[in-house]
């Protein structure tokens, strides 16, 4: 017979160890050649593991909620030949030895109005309690499910009714009732929560939280957005105030590099691309989601890639790059928002933004009392590496930018530069929605791939596009970057 | 024509509604009754009591004949003779005891009893077709529909003198040499079982694979296991579907059609509700599918119509209608009543009995229950042998949630058991535990050993068998 230790499979790059989520299969169970035999959780992404080969499971090595290193023995598979360890058919046979019950104690149960109640899982929900019981109770209009029982499993005996209404819980209207709640639920907390847990609590501890709240007024950008939205088909993407704050943040992060930081508490690492991290309420819990390169995209883009990469967490479905590598992250409670609030850093960055609920709001304005649409921005820094003049002057000038949104959609010299490494051309980002085959959409001139596509959510293709010094031809940034050389483009030096 | 008021009016004086005017009554309040085809309805006249009457006879025939044929615990006897007239006569004169003693009570109460056919024109009002001619037009405050249910018909294969209901089954002046039963439901088994022992060539057509579905495969054994012994035939997964000169047509299970000698054919597929013919279409009452809908005091959705027994659905017992008008008429009283049963027993005269209360250990499973089983047989009571009823495969068996003891059923097979059944109905509503039942001491020798030494086995303890 043989025997298969299965270890911890290598999941993914750089990975470790791995948690053990759900066990899908029991000791003594036979499995055919890949069935699911776990769910285990490395970073944020949980991976089905199949059976390597058909047999019986002879052990598992560890409960949901351990963590195993990558190639220690996760369960033991006896295979073909092996013998049957049990058998698989309990047969519904009378017990002869159960196992000893709680014997009723014999002397007489205490008038004790607030024992312990006595917790059964019962078929129909009906509190136990003979036929004369349950006819003074439905008299006296009590509810039985209210009343402890002290008789054995849980029964419910006249005394115990003597008691309830001694306690004054027989109240004359039957219409309403405060009623006690009972019970609590308690469980390990595993998987995504543990880790959530572990990582706010070392933010917490290892971060001297720095908390600033500004507020912006919105009229404008308000208005721009409405503007905007309103000349936008159904199935076109709509903008809400995320993109527009992503914007003002790509605006000025070039000016406050600390703040778009990774800081591990030795080493600073500023980053000149803006990997926007959109805290985002999954069901399972809260995670963060990456827009990769947001300072290159329009704000329709960055209005559709947030909403996808959301929406890719809150199905389960992101990938790792989609869950990792964020350099400073927005936090939104959206229609909730409050007044303002204490982000807590997404570590090992440097900077959230937080934002408040819009709301509008009477305010001076050269003496007049005007109602004006008004947000709080609530923004937590690392003190350590961003100081409270530069958090303050950053979030003035994010708010310069919003309150004034045309400037926005001026693109900088900051991003000129990151752009300028090329010469002889002009660019532009270009995506295409298709959600039809109707809809225009390019093809590029080389390899004919259709590029910067979006079928339903998902982008297909995206790349650098150009139109020069070829006007009405387009060509994909893979193309571009081998074929630069015959358009004329030329790589400065 | 003068209109007969009153506060109480009762459709119907079977096992529901005379307890129901009986318990008005006594209760002070004016009550009328209306019955249409005998007090006492399908349960003294044509059902229960009846039935249970060729039962009994027709044990005492087989036991006579048993000494007959060769003589047992010294008594011996001549070939007893079967006079099917007389065994007839002896019922009309047994049910004529009971519904006459149910009038009896109906008059001590002071309940107004009519004779007739209702039909209503309203929720309240009805005019009553009067058995001795005339019409008598009555309202009433509270009307009560009591109107029970009836053997259901097969479109093709209607009643006629040779094709019987349950009912003409129990008014044959001569036995049939053979019998089809259409049907191994409980009234199917009971009649057939009984028509067997009185000396028929019986034969059951069943549709479903299984006879007793209510019952598991356990319980419905030692019934299977004397059908064989007894050479009744049992046919399942089989479809009636016509009569000829020869007897009954049947495809049986592999869908070969058959025909089985069959002097009459015994329809008992079923009962259905009596829901029409008497204006209920005038009353604005909603129905539940074939029933009619009520709340758990068996409101109809039309304030003051109430309706109790087989009308309002399953289980179509007696016991549960008498509850239900004894609950009827208190509400109507003023008190607070609700039908909240925890179990109801069903047993079934069949040879051997079957009585269950609560649910089996299947069923308790599929409840989410972790249950323990303890099962004795009466094959190891004295009394049971004593009686010579140990032999025929029969137990008790009671099924607890494994946690807390508590007994979620009791089933039980073999001779007499049915009289058991009043304690596993008590110790279920009680909320008894394995411990009380073990713990109280049953009367030897009796067959109330068997549920104690029951709980003892599911304990681990019994005194009689092998822990």
């Amino acid at each position: 017979m043989g025997q298969v230790k299965f270890k911890m499979p290598d999941v993914g790059e750089g990975v470790v160890e791995a948690e053990i989520v759900e066990w899908h299969v029991k000791v003594g169970q036979k499995v055919q050649e890949d069935d699911t035999l776990v769910d285990v959780m490395t970073d944020k992404a949980t991976v089905e593991i199949p059976a390597p080969v058909t047999g019986v499971i002879s052990a598992l090595n560890g409960e949901p909620g351990d963590v195993l290193a990558i190639g220690s023995v996760l369960l033991v598979i006896e295979t073909e030949g092996g013998e049957a360890t049990t058998d698989e058919t309990p047969e519904p046979a009378p017990v002869s030895k159960p196992e000893p019950a709680p014997e009723p104690k014999t002397e007489p149960a205490k008038p004790a109005p607030v024992a312990a109640p006595v917790v059964t899982t019962s078929t129909n929900a009906k509190p136990l309690a003979s036929p004369a019981v349950r006819r003074r109770a439905l008299e006296q209009d009590i509810d039985l499910g209210q009343v402890v029982g002290t008789g054995p499993a849980g029964r419910i005996s006249h005394q115990n009714l003597d008691d309830f209404i001694a306690a004054g819980w027989s109240l004359p209207s039957p219409s309403y009732k405060r009623q006690k709640r009972q019970g609590q639920t308690s469980h390990k907390v595993i998987g995504l929560r543990r880790k959530i847990g572990q990582n706010l609590s070392a933010s917490k501890r290892n971060i001297p939280h720095f908390s600033y709240v500004e507020e912006i007024e919105m009229d404008a950008l308000e208005d721009l957005r409405k503007h905007l939205n309103e000349n936008r088909s159904n199935w076109e993407v709509k903008l809400n105030p995320l993109p527009f704050l992503a914007l003002a943040l790509i605006k000025v992060l070039p000016e406050f590099v600390q703040a778009n930081a990774h800081f591990d508490g030795e080493s600073l690492t500023q980053f000149f691309p803006v990997h926007l991290g959109i805290a985002t309420a999954t069901p399972n819990g809260l995670m963060v989601a990456v827009v990769r390169h947001a300072e290159a995209m329009d704000i329709w883009t960055l209005a559709a890639e947030i909403a996808r990469v959301t929406k890719a967490a809150r199905d389960g479905k992101a990938t790792k790059d989609e869950l990792t590598g964020s350099t400073i992250t927005i936090t939104s409670l959206g229609a909730l928002g409050g007044i303002a609030s204490t982000p807590v850093i997404n570590a090992p960055e440097t900077a959230i933004i937080g934002v408040n609920k819009l709301t509008e709001k009477l305010v001076l304005d050269r003496g007049n009392v005007v109602a004006r649409k008004v947000m709080n921005l609530s923004s937590s820094f690392d003190h350590r590496i961003v100081d409270g003049f530069d958090a303050a002057r950053m979030i003035r000038e994010v708010k310069i930018a919003l309150e004034n949104p045309a400037t926005l959609f001026m693109i900088t010299n900051n991003l000129l530069e990151m752009l300028e490494h090329l010469v002889g051309c002009s660019f532009q980002w270009r995506q295409w929605f298709q959600p039809s085959e109707h809809w225009d959409h390019d093809h590029c001139e080389v390899c004919g791939v259709k590029f910067a596509i979006f079928e339903g959510d998902d982008i297909l293709k995206a790349g650098y596009a150009t139109n020069e010094p070829h006007p009405d031809n387009w060509i994909c940034a893979d193309c571009f970057k081998t074929h630069k050389e015959d358009f004329g483009w030329k790589v400065k030096p | 024509m003068k209109t007969l008021k009153t506060k109480i009016l009762i459709i119907g004086g079977g096992p529901a509604g005379y307890p129901c005017a009986i318990r008005a009554g006594q209760l002070g309040m004016d009550v009328t009754l209306v019955d249409a085809s005998g007090l006492g309805g399908t349960c003294l006249n044509r059902g229960c009591i009846p039935s249970k009457a060729y039962i009994h006879a027709a044990s005492r025939l087989e036991e006579i004949t048993a000494h007959a044929n060769e003589p047992a615990m010294g008594i011996s006897c001549a070939e007893p003779k079967l006079d099917m007239a007389g065994l007839k006569s002896w019922k009309d004169q047994l049910v004529g005891k009971l519904t006459g003693g149910v009038g009896m009570l109906l008059k001590a109460a002071g309940v107004n009893v009519l004779h007739g056919h209702a039909v209503f024109s309203d929720a309240k009002t009805c005019v009553v077709k009067l058995s001795d001619g005339g019409e008598q037009q009555i309202t009433a405050e509270h009307v009560v529909l009591a109107t029970g249910s009836t053997e259901t018909e097969l479109p093709f294969l209607p009643f006629s003198d040779r094709v019987l209901s349950s009912t003409s089954a129990l008014e044959l002046e001569t036995l049939p040499k053979t019998l089809a039963v259409v049907g191994a439901g409980y009234i199917g088994l009971e009649l057939g079982i009984a028509f067997a022992k009185l000396g028929s060539k019986v034969t059951f057509v069943e549709a479903l694979d299984t006879i007793l579905p209510q019952y598991d495969a356990e319980m419905t054994r030692p019934i299977k296991r004397w059908l064989k012994t007894h050479k009744v035939d049992l046919h399942l997964s089989a479809k009636a579907k016509d009569i000829n000169k020869a007897g009954l047509v049947f495809t049986d299970k592999s869908g070969t059609e058959q025909t089985i000698a069959a002097e009459k054919i015994l329809i008992a597929v079923g009962r259905k509700p009596n829901t029409t013919g008497f204006g209920l279409e005038n009353m604005a009452i909603d129905m539940d599918g074939a029933f009619i809908a009520v709340d758990d005091q068996c409101r109809t959705y039309m304030r003051n119509v109430w309706a109790i027994g087989d009308v309002v659905g399953e289980p179509m017992l007696a016991h549960k209608g008498t509850a239900q008008g004894e609950m009827v008429a208190e509400i109507i009283a003023g008190k607070k009543r609700r039908y909240d049963p925890t179990a109801i027993a069903a047993v079934c005269f069949t040879e051997p009995e079957i009585v269950g209360v609560g649910l089996t250990p299947a069923q308790a499973k599929q409840a989410g229950e972790e249950v323990i089983t303890g099962k004795f047989p009466l094959a190891a009571l004295g009394k049971a042998l004593a009686m010579q009823s140990g032999t025929d495969g029969g137990f008790v068996r009671v099924t607890a949630r494994k946690s807390d003891h508590l007994i979620l059923g009791i089933h039980a097979v073999g001779a007499h058991v049915a009289e058991l059944s009043g304690e596993f109905a008590l110790a279920i509503e009680m909320g008894a535990r394995l411990e009380d039942i073990a713990g109280t001491i049953h009367v030897h020798p009796t067959l109330t050993e068997g549920f104690a030494e029951s709980a003892m086995t599911a304990l681990g303890h019994p005194i009689h068998i092998k822990a």
